[in-house]
């Protein structure tokens, strides 16, 4: 295992950003991603991480990466819902981790959902 | 699937939902090339019957659609190396699923990225269970826990993304030089 100290200073750092987050709990984003059988078979897991590496690098104290099993819609995997309070929830499908760096960009920082990406551009093909 | 590790994020899935406490995911590669890829929980294990059930494709506990291919998936990629799967359960004691794959097969799934979906478990259930890896080969052997860290994090959750990138890294690196060769 690399070193505990390591993983000590991690904890140092991350819970100023906590109670940082603890003030602000209505504004929390949360990004939810399918991992049932279905989700994985497709490519859910580096998607997933991809939205914690995407996360990290920009520092996004705000926002919280969940999973979720299968809704019935496999041939649509890997989807992934991203939820700002206050907003309708979008479903992004068929994700790759190429277009998670977008995502994040676009819609978890600047509110503006990825409109291509979504089921509703899918559905209409 | 494309990867045996993303097998075992599959089926670990089973055990959390179970109600585990405890996960202890084991792989152990032999001298042969003989790989058993095991996950033991201490869950609400199933009837007898049920755990003769769950083979078939055609059996699930979810209500909202009447098939489940997680293990029928690991079972057919072990045979096609000419493995299989074995399953022990006991209800209200746990259940343990050993998958034997022989790597030195041409159909064999490659071992895969097993820090990925270490990191990926421990994300979606920061709180519980406690998952612990054991790793052997004939070059070694590592052990992983989450029992071990929580300690040092004291209140912070280990689903925070500067830990789970440690938890990657730390499994990563000592994965590697036990079973290169057959991760990708």
């Amino acid at each position: 295992m690399k070193s505990l100290a390591e993983l000590e200073a991690i904890r140092k750092a991350t819970l100023s950003k906590i109670n940082l987050r603890k003030e602000d709990e209505d504004s929390v984003t949360r990004v939810v991603v399918g991992m049932a059988t279905c989700g994985i078979a497709a490519g859910a897991r580096p998607v997933m991480l991809s939205f914690v590496d995407e996360i990290q690098k920009r520092q996004l104290n705000n926002v919280t990466v969940s999973q979720t099993g299968c809704i019935g819609m496999c041939r649509l995997e890997p989807m992934v819902d991203v939820i700002v309070p206050g907003k309708e929830k979008v479903t992004y499908v068929h994700v790759k981790p190429e277009m998670v760096s977008r995502i994040v960009a676009e819609h978890v920082v600047n509110g503006r959902p990825v409109a291509e990406y979504t089921i509703g551009a899918a559905e209409a093909e | 699937m494309k990867e045996i590790a993303l097998h075992l994020l599959d089926i670990v899935q089973n055990s959390v939902t179970a109600g585990a406490k405890r996960v202890e995911i084991g792989f152990v590669l032999e001298e042969g090339g003989k790989l058993t890829m095991s996950v033991r929980d201490d869950g609400k294990g199933m009837s007898p019957e049920m755990a003769e059930r769950v083979r078939s494709p055609f059996v699930t506990t979810r209500t909202t659609r009447r098939v489940g291919l997680g293990i029928p998936l690991l079972m057919q990629n072990t045979m096609l190396t000419g493995g299989h799967v074995e399953l022990e359960s006991e209800e209200g004691k746990g259940t343990e699923i050993r998958a034997i794959f022989m790597t030195d097969s041409i159909d064999c799934l490659p071992l895969g990225d097993l820090s990925s979906t270490m990191a990926s478990l421990i994300m979606g259930n920061p709180d519980a269970p406690e998952f612990i890896l054991t790793c052997k080969s004939p070059r070694g052997e590592m052990q992983f826990s989450t029992e071990e860290i929580r300690p040092v994090l004291e209140g912070v959750s280990l689903s925070e993304p500067d830990v789970i990138s440690w938890i990657r890294g730390s499994i990563q690196e000592e994965v590697e030089p036990l079973f290169g060769g057959i991760i990708r």
